[in-house]
């Protein structure tokens, strides 16, 4: 018997030193004596939810549509070109509905070939899209449901893929970027620690399109100027675009350049670019590379064009105007007045591409850092004098077995924190709601156990078959409201969703580490003090 | 110390006072909500004042250097062509903080927009200076209110059902209905304080996201005082068969209610420090957890347990089996 206690004993010394490593290291190696206060480390392995620490929380709607449309209007210069080829007559090929753009119509075929419009579409297109034909000589050719749902999916991963390489110019430390479960093609955005909304916003949804041009003339010093140079009105191939004049005359007043409307480069044709800085003049750099196809074109044009000059524009406005002095084929630098976050966010989005499809917020949050700080310290001063109270109650009220309690209590917070710590599980404000219900069912468990045993000694038992008796039959209900509260919590954790399932999870920590605390932990402080009875004494309860 | 020591209340021949009890509570907040429902906040129409999160809008709150004007904001905000924001303090006025809220825009695009135009507003028109980090925003579209409302109910639901099917197979189905009943009955009584108060003028509880936790935490916390009463009345039916149920019912009761009493307590004491001390982040998470621990202990006695011997009287008088069955196993 004594022998065993003291096993067992062991065994909790333990666990208790092995949660408190977690909660204060987690699963990194401990770095004690690396200047850190204990409390740095503690808060740096509990993540703490944005509504506690501050932070950005946006979801947002991709919308899939437009990727669809895009796919379709591709389909639609195929079909053209197929029938084309095939020699088969149509008036049109139409998407007739804005709303459905999976829809494709071919119109006004020849009655006569209508079966070898049919199959040559069936051959062609069948594994993407249905194709069935329609009165007064048309046919419709319809995306699958399932080809569409798949490219839904894509452009909402691929959405995330853009946005998560946009967020990390921020160097945020934990972003969250994922689907969002609650409805279809939704985006969750969770930057803890920043509170520039704005920022974010601009950088997330930035399209931020770069395209080279040719200058037909300029800088002049307002758009008057710049219609005279060209007599008065502008041919339809050109267009007049803003910059600052900087970097040609060395002064900042906005000027105005007349361009190709046509744009040599575009958007698209970049492969990889990189941030960089001039060894000489200290000016910042974007270092690029284009595609191969871009790259003749690029070649074709610099070769023809030496001597002329090319302007690079971004977002509208012209940022660098450069001297073609010798053909180009597919690398090269853009030099131009730029600061040092638009040149690394500049090559960040050349290197992503362009987004997909465009983006809705359907909700924004953003808690600033000191308003979290100040509902946290709130909610922990209330959590703490709530649970001193418990414990002095439980100390007056049991005397010798209110330690006994307390000592449980605290060993349970103690494992909940390990837990968090070790799962990286996310500290919320509903969390701490779940931390309240674990603290309260755990006092529960020992005001069970206690009742029982002071039952027990009523109805005149002996100190040790007492102690027994009660954990006997406390057990039993404990077990009942334990895996009930837990089934539940676990149905929360699956189906719920952000605060209700940050709820339970710590719940169910809680309780777990309850079922051990409660009635293991109290049990081996039980017999160790029945053990230590003289003759004749009672159990302090 | 001890404060109970041997209890001997008849608590099943109070069942109709509390029948009159639970209905009254229930029937006010019924009609709270119903009260409630017909005069729409802003064209949108639910049985209680909804927070931002369920009922969409937008929230900016603000912590100024100095204590705040109110009526000098509302004309910084109303230069900027705000009309119809509702702006009060936050929080006690010791702390300068402002919560200003904006109806629901309908329009999902130009949600941001009156955030904005209240932080720009504020800047320019109003000299009380504020960093970035005393700013908190919540923005939500109606499209996401609405899914947020929908799958909290169908969680809550979802889980409930749970209790039901584990008590099931646990006790009986009667015992997992009866804890259910219990249950819903504390959630609708709860909720129905939120409506009460906002028809008795205390404004400003609403039922956002952190609430619906409180919520939850209070169908697990009655739950577990349920089932502690339901396992004495099945242990003692094991160990007295001939003792008729109520008596059974009510010596349980009697039995675990030192217990009861102490762990509401304690708990009770908890969450009354979540209220006094939490702030305002806290307030209405807190006072869901007060009112629904108070219920959710008196439902136990009151609902939950008087609901078995109903049941049993209603067998009995059908012509049925009339004992209830202890349980389906003795020990675990």
């Amino acid at each position: 018997m004594k022998k065993n206690l003291k096993q067992k004993i062991v065994i909790i010394i333990g666990v208790l030193f092995v949660f408190l490593y977690g909660a204060f290291f987690g699963f990194d190696a401990p770095k004690i004596g690396g200047g850190q206060p204990l409390l740095t480390q503690l808060t740096q392995h509990i993540h703490l939810g944005l509504d506690l620490q501050g932070g950005v929380h946006l979801i947002l709607r991709v919308e899939v549509k437009e990727a669809v449309n895009t796919e379709t209007d591709n389909t639609v210069a195929r079909i053209e070109q197929d029938l084309k080829t095939a020699k088969l007559t149509y008036s049109q090929v139409t998407k007739p509905d804005p709303a459905h753009p999976e829809k494709i119509r071919v119109e006004g075929i020849n009655p006569t070939q209508s079966s070898a419009v049919q199959s040559l579409l069936d051959s062609k297109y069948s594994n993407e899209y249905d194709v069935s034909s329609g009165s007064d000589n048309a046919l419709t050719v319809t995306m699958k449901p399932n080809i569409e749902k798949a490219l839904d999916d894509k452009t909402v991963q691929n959405t995330i893929e853009v946005i998560r390489d946009r967020v990390d110019t921020l160097g945020v430390s934990e972003p969250v970027i994922q689907q969002y479960g609650l409805g279809d093609n939704q985006i969750l955005v969770e930057l803890p620690g920043i509170s520039d909304l704005d920022r974010v916003k601009t950088l997330i949804q930035s399209t931020a399109r770069l395209e080279i041009h040719a200058v037909v003339g300029g800088p002049y010093p307002d758009e008057q100027a710049a219609l005279a140079s060209v007599g008065g009105t502008l041919p339809p191939d050109q267009e007049m675009v803003h910059g600052s004049g900087s970097m040609a005359t060395g002064s900042d007043a906005d000027s105005v350049y007349v361009l190709q409307r046509v744009a040599i480069v575009a958007g698209t044709d970049f492969r990889s670019a990189d941030p960089g800085t001039d060894s000489n003049t200290g000016q910042r750099t974007v270092h690029f590379t284009l595609t191969n196809e871009a790259g003749d074109k690029f070649w074709d044009y610099t070769s023809a064009n030496v001597g002329h000059s090319m302007a690079v524009v971004l977002g509208g406005r012209v940022k660098e105007v450069a001297n073609i002095e010798s053909a180009i084929r597919d690398s090269g630098e853009i030099r131009g007045s730029f600061s040092q976050d638009e040149v690394a966010v500049l090559s960040k989005m050349l290197r992503t591409g362009a987004l997909p499809a465009t983006l809705n917020y359907l909700e924004d949050r953003t808690v600033g850092a000191s308003l979290g700080t100040d509902s946290i310290k709130q909610g922990v001063t209330a959590a703490v004098v709530g649970v001193l109270l418990v414990m002095v109650f439980m100390l007056i009220y049991y005397r010798g077995s209110g330690i006994n309690a307390d000592l449980a209590l605290f060993l349970n917070l103690v494992i909940l924190l390990g837990f968090m710590g070790f799962s990286g599980a996310t500290l919320t404000l509903p969390g701490i709601a779940g931390v309240i219900l674990t603290i309260g069912m755990g006092v529960d468990s020992n005001v069970l156990i206690f009742e029982r045993i002071r039952e027990e000694v009523r109805a005149g038992k002996a100190p040790s078959a007492a102690v027994d008796q009660g954990f006997a039959h406390a057990w039993t209900t404990i077990v009942d409201t334990h895996v009930t509260t837990i089934v539940s919590a676990l149905i929360l954790i699956i189906v719920g969703n952000g605060p209700v399932r940050g709820f339970a999870v710590t719940l169910t920590f809680g309780l777990l580490a309850n079922l051990f605390t409660a009635v293991y932990v109290s049990r081996v402080i039980f017999d160790t003090h029945v053990n230590n009875l003289k003759p004749g004494e009672l159990v302090s309860i | 110390m001890e404060f109970f020591r041997s209890v001997n209340v008849d608590w099943l021949g109070k069942k109709w006072y509390f029948l009159a009890f639970s209905l009254i509570f229930s029937v006010s907040g019924i009609v709270s909500m119903a009260a409630h429902w017909s005069h729409p906040v802003g064209g949108v129409h639910s049985p209680v004042p909804l927070g931002v999160d369920f009922r969409g809008g937008t929230e900016v709150q603000v912590k100024f250097a100095q204590p705040p004007d109110i009526s000098k904001i509302r004309s910084a905000i109303e230069a900027e062509g705000i009309r119809d924001a509702k702006i009060q303090n936050y929080n006690g006025s010791a702390s300068n903080e402002v919560l200003i809220s904006l109806p629901e825009q309908s329009n999902e695009s130009s949600l941001d927009t009156g955030r904005q135009m209240v932080v720009n507003s504020l800047r320019e028109h109003y000299a009380n200076p504020f960093a970035d980090s005393d700013v908190k925003v919540d923005v939500v579209g109606p499209t996401v209110g609405r899914q947020l409302e929908v799958k909290a109910i169908e969680a809550t639901l979802l889980s409930l059902a749970g209790m039901l099917v584990y008590l099931w197979f646990r006790f009986q189905l009667i015992y997992g209905i009866a804890a259910v009943v219990a249950c819903f009955h504390d959630t609708l009584i709860t909720v129905g304080a939120f409506a009460l108060l906002d028809s008795f003028g205390f404004k400003g509880m609403e039922i956002s996201l952190t609430v619906i936790a409180a919520i939850l935490t209070l169908v697990g916390y009655s739950m577990n005082d349920t089932i502690v009463v339901f396992d004495r009345i099945r242990e003692n039916l094991r160990l007295s068969r001939r003792e008729s149920l109520p008596d059974v019912v009510n010596r349980s009761i009697n039995q675990t209610l030192s217990r009861t009493v102490l762990t509401s307590g304690l708990t009770f004491l908890t969450v009354l420090s979540l209220f006094v001390f939490g702030g305002p982040v806290l307030r209405g998470f807190s006072f869901a957890l007060v009112v629904g621990i108070l219920i959710g202990t008196y439902s136990s006695i009151a609902i939950a347990a008087p609901m078995l011997v109903a049941w049993q009287q209603w067998r009995a008088g059908s012509g049925r089996a009339v004992a209830l069955p202890a349980a389906k196993r003795s020990r675990v």
